[in-house]
């Protein structure tokens, strides 16, 4: 239909629709343009580490013997050899730090989300946790060295980067403890309160059940994470380029402290070893990754 | 099974908030007592003083008795354990246990409470899935997931698990509000059905469910926003709709107010 201009009252009255004006398309390009820019300045440096990564590293871990053998007997220049020992520290020292930090993450949760309320211990816990979340592991690392290797006089050991690591763990588990139990909604809690079960039956039964899929993708992050510290390592156990199953006494390898270890060797064959390492323990941490997602897909509350 | 209640000079605050202020109120056993009256008047908060629910808030507190066959609830020798499994409850919006099967949710109370014989266990689910008029709709697939049913069908599937510890009275928070008229007349007719052997209380904003499921009605009101909620006249039903003694009742029935 076309417009008759000689009628007043449709120029009187604007169509209810008109076009994107030319300002804000503009405003949106520009918004858009930012967004872009700032996705692709995020995702440049990753991209780049992984390429680097594999690039370097993939050769050397196809090695069969990488996975099955220690630095034993080598001479730093001599190809060959594994990080067989390294990948032992690595996971051992990571699962004896969880088998600790995640109880008493966990009961520290519960107790901030069922019992603590408003208290004043409560109020107390959830600050020290904050700074414990923002204690660096090099002063983790430090402050065991203090207390166990200064004051009580015991050797540097693989237990002891275990006690570090549980610094830098616990306050993780209880951050992702807590916001999973609190999204349990409290008709639950009352629901079965109302059916006559005690309060800690409720939250071993009904509360915790619940929220499990979140606090064990919670716990296998936090595992990730401080597989990959190097601090501790470095201050708390001394290289060794043999296996050592001994956690409480000589000297463990591990991952980080193997890439460190081997900076130092300027052969070839010590480059080929810090980037075998390297992607090692990107896989780990992959592994684990995907391990919590498998995990926490089997164990979410369905309803079909 | 079913007993009586006696409300005698309830009080009821949350923190220095006074709620709901002398309430006295006697609940026959197997019998339907509607609490109805505006928002905010209190009703569910009386509801939940019954089962001792109301102390599960933060700062909440009761003064006055509540006698079930003359015992005092309140008395401090009484673990508010064992009251919740001789009151049981039914909310307002349904909700099984995600992370159980229709089954497991049915004997949850009991399962928790420490029986183990799953034959035994098996009967109960079966009876009261039956009690509940659920029964046929999920006999085959009672290993599913109770969140998979649908919102008439989960409330029903509530009610299974709160007759399923046996409990001497049911108290219901308004269980119809959350669900489509064809699942409400589902729940009134069960509601008929259960007072043959419990002492049910119900909370309801719905008037014409109040007036066509329960023997006795009391109405709540309001004096003004931050007083507390008074009962304002308890009689039955048929009384209440027809001829209110109280010129409240009558405004808030006729729809002129609230």
């Amino acid at each position: 239909m076309s417009t008759n201009l000689a009628d007043p009252q449709r120029l009187a009255t604007p169509p209810t629709f008109q076009a994107v004006s030319l300002s804000r398309r503009i405003k949106n390009g520009i918004a858009t343009g930012l967004v872009w820019g700032a996705f692709l300045i995020a995702i440049i440096p990753l991209v780049w580490v992984l390429y680097t990564v594999i690039q370097r590293g993939f050769p050397v871990i196809l090695d069969g013997d990488w996975w099955q053998k220690s630095m034993s007997g080598l001479l730093a220049r001599q190809q060959g050899g594994g990080a067989y020992h390294a990948i032992y520290g690595t996971l051992v020292q990571g699962l004896v730090c969880a088998v600790i930090s995640v109880p008493i993450g966990i009961m520290i949760a519960i107790y901030l989300v069922e019992y603590g309320g408003r208290s004043k211990l409560s109020k107390a816990t959830t600050f020290m946790v904050d700074i414990l979340t923002g204690v660096p592991s090099i002063v983790a690392a430090l402050f065991v060295y203090t207390v166990w290797i200064t004051t009580f006089g015991l050797g540097r050991s693989a237990f002891a980067v275990s006690l570090a690591l549980v610094l830098l763990m616990v306050p993780v588990i209880v951050r992702t403890t807590e916001e999973m139990l609190k999204i349990v909604p409290d008709e639950l809690r009352e629901a079965s309160y109302a059916l006559g079960i005690p309060k800690w039956k409720t939250i071993v039964k009904i509360v915790i059940p619940t929220a499990l899929s979140g606090i064990l993708t919670g716990i296998m992050l936090a595992l990730a994470r401080v597989m990959g510290e190097t601090a501790p390592v470095l201050v708390l156990a001394a290289y060794a380029p043999f296996i050592n199953y001994n956690l409480f006494d000589g000297p463990m390898a591990s991952l980080p402290l193997m890439m460190v270890n081997e900076r130092n060797n300027p052969t070839a064959a010590g480059f080929d070893r810090i980037w075998g390492a390297a992607i090692t323990l990107v896989v780990l941490i992959t592994l684990f990754n995907l391990l919590a997602t498998v995990i926490s897909r089997a164990l979410a509350p369905k309803t079909k | 099974m079913a007993k009586r209640l006696d409300i005698k000079d309830l009080n009821l605050f949350y923190g220095k908030f006074h709620a709901v202020e002398n309430v006295s109120l006697a609940v026959p056993p197997k019998n339907v007592t509607a609490f109805i009256g505006p928002s905010g008047c209190g009703k569910s908060t009386v509801l939940r003083s019954l089962n001792r629910m109301h102390e599960v808030a933060p700062g909440a507190r009761v003064e006055g008795k509540v006698l079930l066959d003359g015992e005092d609830i309140y008395t401090s020798t009484v673990d508010p354990v064992e009251v919740r499994r001789t009151i049981g409850m039914v909310f307002q919006r349904p909700n099984p246990f995600p992370t159980m099967s229709i089954r497991d949710n049915v004997v949850a109370g009991l399962r928790l409470s420490g029986m183990k014989d799953k034959k035994k266990l098996d009967e109960v689910a079966e009876r009261s899935l039956r009690g509940a008029n659920l029964w046929n709709e999920v006999k085959d697939r009672l290993d599913k997931p109770g969140g998979g049913l649908s919102g008439g069908q989960q409330q029903r599937l509530c009610i299974a698990r709160a007759i399923a510890v046996q409990p001497d009275v049911l108290l219901m928070d308004e269980p119809c509000s959350a669900l489509d008229p064809i699942s409400t007349l589902a729940i009134e007719d069960l509601i008929t059905e259960l007072k043959k052997e419990y002492t049910i209380v119900i909370v309801t904003h719905n008037m014409q469910q109040a007036a066509r499921v329960s023997d006795q009605t009391a109405f709540f009101n309001l004096l003004g926003v931050g007083q507390p909620g008074q009962l304002i006249e308890v009689d039955d039903t048929e009384k209440i709709f027809s001829n209110p003694s109280q010129k409240a009742t009558e405004d808030y029935i006729s729809g002129r107010f609230g």
